[in-house]
């Protein structure tokens, strides 16, 4: 409670002209002085730069020499720099708690036009924050253990990245993947850009290493079900589903896979361009080397006879009775590697995919030229034997576009130029390029477009209109072939070119189910579906939820270089926290006071933690600091007002209501109320 | 949209009358949505002051009937989207006690449009703009928050007030808490015995 001893100083902030270009810092630091100097304010200033170095020394030298115990700093959201002013109070020996940082920039300069209102407006948010923080209360954060073992959600090299990379420092590591095999979408690719280097030379062995790797725990077929706790603490439940064999006997002979005689499309590593068995490893350089059966294709289980993989089986290794288990892991950090789906094509009718036959996708593509694919990297036609003469690669399709996703796919323009590339070298067709900008900023990205204009791929700038195998009369002689319809904008000209063959390049998705991945690890998901980073420049692979990293796609469209520098940047954050062996928690936690504490059990079933008990002997409740996350629902709903939220007590908001309501709109001083 | 087609800064010369909203805000959610409003530069109107709480279901309805006591003309509670609560499912029991606060302050004879709920995802700050500048509009359009009397009275007072006028009201007397023929901040400061 506030003592009337409060010595405050307040501290306005220009940010160059972020704030002041809006807000008359001045006027409303000389007001902070005078007005709230009843509150307890002894001196108020304000400075072009708070968070630089001479800002934060104006704060310890006040604190130091006017004898301050309470700071309040108007300047950026909390989000930003919160830490760094509590900081300057720590290093001048002001409890950190002792400081609060109110927004006028994102909530006042940067989302008002008016001036005068602004001003008004945040003299009135000091005047919370100088109110508020007379409740404040030195408090000690919280320290919690840091569990050594942490969970990767997803075994595309983004999540083998990270694994490894942990794994390497000597900590134990829980890999989940849905699929029956690590690799993820590189698995599938034959080149990547711009090196053109043998996609699966450089990634089987990363995949070989984390599956025989001493601290990497595999869990393939796999998904997570439940996850409790928080950071330092979570206690994560994994689905492993029934493979049907029994994986300490599988040999990864393949013989199962051989002897199977139910073949259905292979929808997920072939792209559908292929088939599988139904007893199947998704491809040669699977990790494990252990094969799924399929139940749902399974003649077995549908019809109850078959039985031809158990008994060519030479080590007894299927076993038609498991079900799937639940793997309870212990766990200090997660990071989500979930990785991306592609655009379903067909969407965009007048693409034709799906319709007309020649039309491919990317994925498809991407398997047809890949020499263990199912053309055996031949590019060919659907017929499996005709190569085409011409060849269109369609950027952009499903990316930047305002009726499907507004975003730019960025894998998309050197993908295409990739395919151009593979294209040439594999047939003599004619490759043109449909494009709307070429986005070419990695490394070496712009001289392999160089090259690939060089080879001669016709590029044509232009959002493709249609494809289409309905031919004008003058277009008789091409029958058979697909007809794009395109404006060059370059030329001017509406064009219709006669092709073989159509690539799209489609964009990438988040995976259909990421809101129930953010929903399950308790993280936000931009609108598109793609995780929210703690802070997009500044703190990339964190998210908002302590203890839960993300890397690779998962965060939105990237390459492989990036993924793999997440999934390194992702292990670090971890690292660090786990060498530290515990780490510092807000200590927001909420408390009861068992004098004041009735027992009527109305806070008893809010809790979703269950940290609140009973004590029937006693009849009083007690919350466990522990288990306890702060959200303050319990005290909010105490009749007796016998629980408090520490950092968010009833007398610290009351109090900033209070302060935030002393000016009007116009910022004219409230009308006292009458005694 | 009527909302967002409105000039963020109405002046006060045109109206005569400029809310005061109070929003409180989710720290993991709108308070996000507010953030990112700022950072993408989005505009709203200056009439709405925020307070940041760990989650809506800390939201005490006494900060509510504070706020309306100490003058605001108007308050918006803001939360994670049902099923997307950082705490699980504490958003849920903030709309709980949301729906009743409505019932009580209408009680009060405040209208109840003066109390809004809006949900708003980290990644809203679009959303939570033009709601923003919706529920400003709306309290502009309602004026002054009157408590029967005029603004400027103590909170009990004006309870009481609310109170009476909402009897009156039952009574076939009019409506609670507007007096139309003195606009309440023309009413001079006086306190009932």
């Amino acid at each position: 409670m506030s003592t009337g001893q409060e010595r405050i100083g307040v501290y306005i902030c220009h940010c160059g002209s972020n704030i002041a270009g809006i807000v008359d810092v001045a006027e409303v630091s000389r007001w902070a002085g005078e007005a709230l100097a009843s509150q307890g304010v002894v001196i108020s200033r304000d400075d072009k730069f708070m968070c630089a170095s001479s800002g934060q020394e104006l704060i310890e030298k006040d604190i130091a020499e006017l004898g301050l115990n309470r700071v309040v700093v108007a300047a950026c959201s909390p989000h930003m720099h919160e830490k760094t002013f509590r900081g300057a109070c720590a290093r001048a020996g002001l409890n950190p708690y002792l400081c609060e940082l109110v927004s006028i920039r994102e909530h006042v300069s940067w989302v008002h036009t008016d001036k005068a209102a602004a001003t008004a407006k945040a003299k009135a948010v000091v005047a919370g924050g100088v109110f508020r923080v007379k409740e404040h209360a030195p408090l000690e954060p919280l320290r919690v253990p840091i569990h050594p073992a942490t969970l990767v959600v997803g075994g595309g090299i983004a999540g083998i990245s990270t694994a490894l990379e942990i794994a390497d420092a000597g900590f134990p590591v829980h890999l989940v993947e849905r699929q029956p095999s690590i690799g993820g979408h590189m698995a599938q690719f034959d080149k990547t850009f711009p090196t053109l280097d043998c996609s699966a030379c450089i990634l089987t062995p990363k995949m070989v290493e984390a599956g025989t790797h001493k601290n990497i725990t595999l869990h393939t077929w796999s998904e997570v079900t439940d996850v409790k706790g928080y950071v330092g603490n979570f206690t994560v439940t994994i689905k492993e589903k029934a493979r049907y064999i029994i994986y300490d006997l599988c040999t990864g002979c393949g013989i199962c896979q051989e002897k199977c005689p139910a073949k259905v499309q292979d929808l997920e590593f072939e792209a559908g361009l292929g088939y599988r068995k139904v007893a199947y490893m998704p491809f040669p350089q699977a990790v494990p080397k252990v094969p799924v059966i399929d139940r749902d294709n399974c003649t077995y289980f549908s019809k109850g006879t078959c039985k031809a993989c158990e008994k060519f089986c030479p080590t007894n290794a299927i076993d038609f009775t498991q079900e799937d288990k639940e793997v309870v892991v212990e766990v200090g950090n997660i990071v989500l590697a979930t990785g991306f789906e592609l655009f379903d094509a067909r969407r965009i009718e007048q693409y034709g995919y799906g319709r007309l036959p020649n039309v491919f996708t990317s994925l498809e593509f991407e398997r047809m030229s890949n020499a263990a694919g199912p053309t055996s990297g031949h590019i060919v036609l659907r017929d499996g034997v005709t190569e085409p003469k011409a060849v269109g690669i369609v950027h952009c399709v499903g990316s930047r576009d305002r009726n499907y996703n507004n975003y730019c796919s960025a894998i998309c323009c050197m993908q295409s130029l990739k395919f151009a590339h593979l294209v040439k070298e594999h047939t003599d067709a004619t490759v043109y390029n449909f494009y709307i900008d070429i986005r070419a900023a990695g490394k070496a990205f712009d001289e392999f477009y160089q090259r690939v204009l060089e080879e001669g791929t016709v590029f044509v700038r232009g959002r493709v209109a249609e494809v289409t195998d309905a031919l004008r009369p003058d277009e008789a002689d091409q029958a058979g072939r697909i007809i794009v319809q395109v404006e060059d904008t370059l030329a001017g000209q509406q064009r219709r070119i006669p092709l073989d063959m159509v690539i799209l390049s489609a964009g990438l998705e988040p995976p259909a189910d990421a809101k129930e991945t953010g929903r399950l690890f308790g993280i936000s998901c931009s609108s598109d579906g793609w995780v929210i980073e703690r802070h997009p420049k500044l703190d990339p692979v964190a998210t908002m939820t302590d203890g839960v990293f993300a890397a690779g796609c998962a965060l939105g469209p990237r390459d492989i270089p990036s993924s793999v520098t997440n999934g390194a940047a992702a292990a670090a954050r971890i690292l660090g926290r786990i060498q530290q062996k515990e780490m510092a928690l807000e200590p927001v936690r909420a408390t009861v006071d068992e004098a004041r504490c009735s027992g009527c059990r109305i806070c008893n079933d809010l809790c979703p933690y269950n940290a609140i008990i009973f004590h029937e002997d006693r009849m009083v409740t007690e919350v466990n600091p522990a288990l306890c996350q702060g959200c303050g629902t319990c005290v909010a709903a105490c009749p007796a007002g016998a629980i408090s939220g520490t950092g968010f007590s009833d007398a610290q908001i009351l109090s900033q209501i209070e302060g935030l309501l002393m000016l009007t709109a116009s910022g004219e001083p409230r009308k006292a109320v009458p005694a | 949209m009527s909302a967002t087609a409105t000039s963020t800064t109405a002046p006060a010369a045109a109206t005569g009358f400029e809310p005061v909203i109070l929003g409180f805000t989710c720290n993991w959610c709108s308070y996000r949505a507010s953030d990112l409003a700022g950072t993408a530069r989005m505009k709203y109107p200056p009439n709405i002051r925020l307070v940041r709480l760990m989650c809506s279901g800390r939201l005490d309805p006494a900060f509510v009937l504070t706020a309306f006591a100490n003058g605001a003309d108007g308050v918006m509670v803001s939360g994670c989207w049902p099923g997307e609560c950082h705490y699980i499912e504490q958003n849920i029991k903030a709309l709980r006690r949301f729906l009743l606060l409505r019932r009580v302050v209408e009680s009060m004879g405040i209208e109840p449009r003066r109390l809004q709920l809006v949900w708003a995802s980290a990644a809203e700050g679009q959303r939570f703009a033009t709601e923003i500048t919706r529920i400003v509009e709306e309290v502009r359009e309602l004026g002054p928050l009157g408590w029967g009397r005029g603004a400027e009275q103590a909170p009990e007072v004006a309870v009481e007030a609310a109170v009476a006028a909402a009897e009156a009201a039952e009574s076939g007397e009019g409506a609670p808490a507007a007096s139309p023929e003195a606009p309440p901040e023309a009413q001079p400061a006086e306190v009932p015995a």
